[in-house]
């Protein structure tokens, strides 16, 4: 049952050293102060499961954290992971790289206790099968050859949602991305919300997940307000972390402020 | 980007249709589509948006399982860093994997949308750096090298029939898989697409002249 606590409490219990930690969200729902607070724990060695990683993982990378990162997509303004990938800088960085889609299948299947995804597109006929974990696997009943991909259970899944209740439930609302799918795939989950209600008022298109599925519930305060409905497409690109991110000094007087 | 490459994208998008657009140019071009001539467009997002606005089933573990996979969307739209003489689609890296000299978005969903989406439209600035001969990393599968290709590997979809770019518009002919500069923009020279061009560009017999962006379309563009 989820236990709502303090951020720094909750990730104190949860992270540490070597455990493969998956961070979901998009735009509004990335869970920023979740990503401080880690960063303020200073763990090393965690494999960075993120589908889109965005400014908290590349604040996690760019921190030193994290030596392994699996992922689907980089933004455009994540600076800190390419000087990683391609300067080496703070360390050099291991990546397992796959699609989207392929992310999602692997997260749904450590969610249904599976131990591989199979998916027909996205690998085959590119170059990302011979780079990355993927194989064929022929199908027992048409006998079509398809993409078998290890099944995803991170150790801990860190996601933010909007609300939850006092008894742990939590509606994530805003863009869907892959959180419900990281949080039941996961052994543990923490879950940051911007206020705990005595009850949910059911709202259209707010998934819910029920309290047993998630570990810790910490309350923050909401990101920067967003225009309700508005496209995520509009605030993809983080100007602003951008131009943290594009300077390691800069970065490093970032990331003394977060942890001071 | 280019109002005119926008506007010849959009308008290879029919009402009615369902297209999927990942975010930038090509969801620019969608809602271009839906504002002007395509009101009836259904524009999936690869965030798990349907027409802009969260949707429950259409999850980013949906969005690629249940619409492109399971066949059901007519016309993908995909911006390129790179793009080769078969339409192959690069956005992971420049230069080799191990070690990169730029490092992309990475493939997003555009290799499901290459594979599962009816047909493809790739949208690009038309540069020397990013029109190669072959790709430095084949992200979204084009012809691959050949015409039999994409069947040989059981790709389903019919891949790029169009690359949209600020300079023209280049199709596959259909014997070889190949490129061929089919319309120019106005008052762009196919000497110039050519010069722009890193492999020796075939260029169709008759070459069209792309309308211009109208008051509306521009107007809509605007509007965002």
């Amino acid at each position: 049952m989820a236990t709502i606590s303090a951020l720094a409490d909750a990730v104190d219990a949860l992270v540490h050293d070597g455990a493969e930690i998956a961070l979901e969200g998009l735009g509004a729902s990335i869970p920023v102060a979740a990503a401080h607070a880690i960063l303020r724990r200073r763990p090393r060695d965690i494999t960075l499961v993120g589908t889109a990683p965005g400014p908290a993982g590349d604040q996690l990378v760019g921190a030193g954290c994290v030596t392994r990162l699996v992922f689907a997509r980089l933004d455009p303004a994540l600076h800190r992971i390419r000087d990683a990938l391609v300067a080496g800088w703070p360390a050099p960085l291991e990546i397992e790289e796959h699609t989207q889609a392929g992310m999602a299948a692997r997260y749904v299947a450590g969610a249904s206790g599976l131990p591989f995804a199979t998916v027909r597109d996205g690998y085959a006929g590119t170059d990302l099968a011979a780079v990355t974990n993927a194989a064929t696997v022929r199908c027992p009943f048409t006998g079509e050859e398809l993409t078998a991909l290890p099944a995803l259970r991170p150790d801990l899944a860190v996601v933010h949602a909007q609300r939850a209740d006092r008894a742990g439930n939590v509606q994530l609302g805003g863009v869907p991305g892959l959180r419900k799918e990281a949080v039941l795939a996961a052994r543990k989950a923490l879950v940051t919300v911007e206020e705990v209600v005595d009850e949910l008022e059911p709202e259209h298109g707010a998934v819910v997940l029920p309290a047993f599925a998630v570990t810790r519930i910490a309350v923050v305060p909401a990101g920067p307000e967003r225009h309700p409905g508005a496209d995520p497409c509009d605030d993809g690109v983080d100007l602003a972390w951008a131009a943290v991110s594009g300077d390691r000094n800069r970065f490093t007087t970032w990331l003394e402020g977060i942890r001071a | 980007m280019s109002d005119q490459m926008l506007v010849t994208a959009a308008r290879l998008l029919g009402d009615g249709e369902v297209c999927v657009a990942g975010c930038g140019p090509a969801r620019r071009a969608a809602r271009l589509a839906r504002a002007t001539h395509a009101p009836g467009l259904t524009v999936l997002g690869d965030d798990g948006t349907v027409d802009g606005v969260p949707a429950a089933t259409a999850g980013a573990a949906e969005f690629a399982a249940y619409w492109l996979q399971g066949g059901r969307v007519d016309v993908g739209l995909l911006a390129a860093d790179q793009v080769d003489a078969f339409g192959n689609v690069n956005t992971t890296v420049l230069g080799e994997y191990d070690e990169p000299t730029a490092r992309l978005s990475g493939a997003g969903a555009a290799a499901e949308i290459a594979t599962g989406a009816g047909r493809v439209v790739v949208l690009l600035p038309h540069r020397l750096s990013a029109f190669v001969e072959r790709v430095d990393f084949v992200t979204a599968p084009g012809a691959l090298t050949g015409p039999l290709d994409r069947a040989q590997v059981g790709l389903r979809g019919a891949g790029p029939v169009a690359v949209v770019t600020d300079l023209g518009v280049l199709r596959p002919d259909p014997a070889t898989a190949e490129l061929v500069l089919t319309e120019v923009h106005p008052g762009v020279s196919v000497d110039r697409v050519r010069a722009e061009t890193g492999w020796p560009l075939e260029v169709a017999d008759e070459v069209g002249v792309t309308a211009p962006p109208t008051a509306a379309e521009v107007a809509a563009l605007r509007a965002g």
